[in-house]
């Protein structure tokens, strides 16, 4: 090539470079796939990824679906600015949600327990808890699991950061008016609350039920003050004799059309809810 | 001519290129300052930044928790790293043989290239559940932290000490000896005083580092929005603070956060700016040999 | 107090000396052996080629993340280099000795100090957000962009100082424009030192994680494109060890990680000493 040619390269490479990125924002579709995205709560992050595996595979090969994380928030700022195609909450939608995003529609996927978490490898000796008690925890009015019929060991709370869907649900269920300790440890999602909680003896925490594993033993809640103890299982969630469920959302900025429209339509589905159900509580039939 | 347009035009490039930079560094200010100060108004400048109840769902925004936790940490770490980086300094500018030299230089520029969220990786996995076990208290802790930390610092004071040492002109450390002072004692009473500027520069540039650090951090600190009353309680960074939330974040709460950004920003260019003043300083000092 | 002879405290200074670097070393063995020898056991052919599986299990492989960080350096160093050079080169033939210069250089050197997870809010405000790339491949490499410049503008322009003087000198008796000395003389010549630059800021981009924590979207599949989310290897630790009880898989991830710095730390190492011979004996 030309040594002039080239020499007037630098800054226009550059600005070629950029100009390429810039047209690529245009392009949606390339070629034969569609890409559909995702983001937003970590709690429906693994149920997305497990549907959108499953869609991707064995229903429409054609779609290319990523879900990225982000928290409740994200997932309905994104949804509503249209930044992704579909944001994922874990929780229901404020109202002042509602009103800087008019357009938004509501798709109530699944519902979710929370689950009340101890780390698995050492003994509390406590198997029962009443919301009562949860929340004097929670608030550390009560510091010692002796307290509340255990070994004699102090309490360490975890909890999750401010803005996280599956907080605000606990909150809003279990805490009433009273507000978590600051005390707690805070993390940054249920993957990190689980795994600290699994790391530390003497713990405890709130878990979304998909994220329940061998590393955490669930509370049985009782939701009377002397009632029946309630286990933390998918099958009492869909009883609703659990007292701690909260629906999972994905949203859409307007009504869904095409590809995103058959994607919602096929998770509201058997199929789609059939794989729901393994880990959480479906909204529809099953089979 | 061709060849004249192209210089010409190669001129005008490379400035521009240069100017990227600044304009970069301009656009940092702006947007962060943009998305920040609204949080400013609205909570109040003093609540913002001494304020130490912080609860977004409250409506409270004081950072102060964070600032002391960002300072405890930073602290902790200069602690242990100042004493380890100086002696090691010391060691591989004068007292250590050529072999071990090049065994040991090496050494420490490896530790720059190991990234944080290793550092932060073992933290999580070796360091916490060991202070658990023989320090009491929940592992997380502001001595986690600054452990890990120190490992992360310790090769900027080490590195930049070591050549402000070796920077002291070779006639004050000729003169000592000559009358009949030992190795330590023209070390201690001669060279140190005399790369005293490079040294201060290498702790401030270390402190930058230290308060910079966010990954590390969220891994073992615990991010409590308590202040760590002993070294074995929980805290939270300012950095660990915008990087925990960010995501979660949406109006007034995501103003705060980006308001806790300015606070950082701050904070560094102060401790830069003391540093550039520190290392020049130590320049000047020797150039009259 | 007791006053201990010269000879008595200089062997005590020794013992402190000696034993901070035994600390040292101690630190840097402890965790680069942990993590190998916990890592590398779990790394294997498969490990490096299957994708990481979704859900909570962060079971599966590297593959995707392997190749999003491909493509996040690649787009990096293509948007890094002409402008880190094209700053360089003005710095280091072309600027006056004035106040405007030194603006220039005061901004590099504020810009060097600026913490990683400062130019995350940036890349998130500008980039994701305002620029509306969202949060995707091109969004993280313009973040690691601007935080690299100032490494490369500084490394680069040591090397094209590097170049003697005699060099130009020749070029332009010989009636070649500035320019022409540039391209065809100083370029070629610190051409290794500039590699040294590139490879040095490829080196601290595979290490960044605050900045892309909030710009890159830390989805798990295979790009397909620019714009679409990505891991990075340092990302995908941080996420297996956080997010997932998979310890074993964070390892081996880290233990890939710090071999693939290894590596280029010593290629950097070796270019550079290359390079400085190679200066010094034109002289």
């Amino acid at each position: 090539m030309n040594r002039k040619q080239l020499s007037k390269g630098l800054t226009l490479v550059t600005a070629a470079v950029l100009a390429v990125a810039v047209a690529l924002t245009g392009c949606t579709g390339n070629g034969g796939t569609t890409t559909i995205s995702m983001a937003g709560s970590t709690t429906v992050q693994p149920v997305a990824e497990a549907l959108s595996d499953e869609y991707m595979t064995n229903v429409d090969t054609t779609v290319t679906i990523t879900v990225a994380g982000g928290g409740s928030s994200v997932g309905v700022e994104s949804a509503g600015e249209g930044t992704v195609d579909i944001g994922m909450a874990s929780r229901a939608i404020k109202q002042e949600e509602f009103d800087e995003y008019p357009d938004l529609v509501v798709h109530h996927i699944a519902s979710d327990g929370i689950a009340i978490v101890t780390d698995s490898d050492t003994s509390v000796d406590v198997t029962c808890l009443t919301i009562l008690e949860t929340r004097a925890i929670f608030s550390g009015n009560i510091t010692n699991w002796a307290d509340v019929g255990g070994a004699n060991q102090t309490i360490n709370v975890h909890a999750r950061e401010e803005g996280s869907g599956t907080r605000a649900a606990f909150e809003d269920m279990v805490m009433g008016d009273e507000v978590i300790t600051g005390e707690a440890a805070l993390w940054p999602s249920n993957g990190a609350l689980r795994t600290a909680v699994a790391g530390e003896p003497y713990s405890i925490g709130f878990l979304s039920f998909g994220y329940l594993d061998e590393t955490v033993d669930a509370f049985a809640l009782d939701a009377e003050e002397g009632g029946e103890c309630v286990e933390a299982t998918v099958e009492n969630a869909l009883s609703g004799d659990y007292p701690v469920v909260r629906p999972l959302n994905m949203l859409t900025d307007g009504e869904p059309t095409g590809k995103v429209d058959e994607f919602i339509t096929w998770i509201l589905g058997v199929d789609g809810q059939a794989i729901v159900a393994q880990d959480y509580i479906p909204v529809g039939p099953t089979s | 001519m061709a060849r004249y347009f192209t210089n010409r035009l190669a001129k005008y490039a490379v400035f521009i290129s240069a100017t990227v930079s600044f304009i970069v560094l301009l656009a940092i200010v702006v947007f962060v300052f943009r998305d920040g100060l609204p949080a400013f108004q609205e909570v109040g400048f003093f609540d913002l930044l001494f304020g130490s109840t912080w609860r977004p769902q409250q409506d409270e925004y004081g950072i102060l928790v964070m600032v002391v936790g960002s300072l405890q940490v930073t602290a902790g770490a200069l602690l242990l790293a100042v004493p380890l980086g100086i002696a090691c300094a010391i060691l591989l500018a004068e007292v250590a043989p050529p072999r071990v030299r090049q065994l040991l230089r090496p050494a420490v520029e490896l530790l720059v290239g190991i990234p944080s969220v290793v550092y932060g990786l073992v933290g999580m996995v070796l360091l916490v559940p060991a202070i658990r076990e023989y320090f009491g208290g929940r592992g997380f802790s502001v001595l986690a932290a600054s452990i890990v930390l120190t490992a992360m610092v310790l090769p900027t004071i080490i590195s930049i000490s070591e050549d402000s040492i070796r920077a002291v002109p070779a006639s004050y450390k000729e003169g000592s000896l000559a009358l009949g002072a030992t190795r330590w004692q023209t070390i201690r009473q001669v060279l140190l005083p005399a790369a005293r500027s490079g040294i201060g520069a290498s702790i401030v540039l270390g402190m930058g580092r230290a308060i910079g650090e966010t990954m590390a951090m969220i891994m073992v600190l615990g991010n409590s929005i308590q202040f760590a009353i002993t070294p074995l309680d929980m805290t939270r960074t300012l950095t660990g603070n915008i990087a925990v939330e960010i995501n979660y974040a949406s109006g007034i709460h995501e103003n705060a956060l980006f308001a806790t950004g300015i606070v950082l920003l701050i904070f560094i260019l102060i401790i830069n700016s003391i540093a550039v003043v520190a290392l020049k300083r130590g320049v000047r000092a020797h150039t009259f040999t | 107090m007791l006053t201990l002879s010269p000879r008595v405290s200089q062997k005590i200074a020794w013992v402190f000396i000696w034993g901070g670097g035994a600390i040292t070393v101690l630190i840097l063995v402890v965790i680069i052996g942990y993590v190998l020898v916990q890592g590398i056991p779990s790394i294997s052919l498969d490990f490096l080629l299957t994708p990481p599986e979704g859900g909570m299990s962060g079971e599966g492989g590297i593959s995707t993340v392997i190749v999003a960080t491909l493509y996040l350096l690649g787009l990096t160093v293509v948007i890094l280099v002409p402008i880190g050079l094209g700053a360089a080169i003005y710095l280091a033939e072309y600027a006056p000795d004035n106040r405007f210069t030194g603006l220039i250089r005061y901004g590099i050197e504020v810009l060097a100090g600026v913490p990683s997870i400062i130019f995350g809010l940036f890349g998130f405000a500008l980039f994701v957000t305002a620029l509306h790339f969202n949060f995707s491949i091109l969004s993280g490499a313009l973040t690691l962009v601007c935080l690299l410049l100032p490494t490369m503008i500084r490394t680069s322009e040591e090397a094209i100082r590097a170049v003697p003087y005699a060099h130009r000198e020749a070029a332009l008796a010989l009636g070649a424009t500035r320019w022409q000395v540039i391209w065809r003389v100083l370029l070629p010549t610190a051409l290794p030192g500039i590699v040294t630059a590139i490879i040095l800021c490829v080196g601290r981009a595979i290490e960044e994680t605050a900045c892309l924590f909030v710009t890159m979207g830390g989805c798990k599949g295979m790009p397909t494109s620019l714009l679409s989310c990505g891991r990075t290897l340092s990302l995908h630790v941080y996420y297996l060890a956080t997010e997932t009880n998979n310890f074993e898989g964070a390892l081996a991830t880290a233990a890939v990680l710090i071999i693939t710095i290894l590596v280029i730390n010593s290629i950097t190492n070796l270019l550079s000493s290359r390079f400085q011979r190679k200066m010094r004996g034109a002289t």
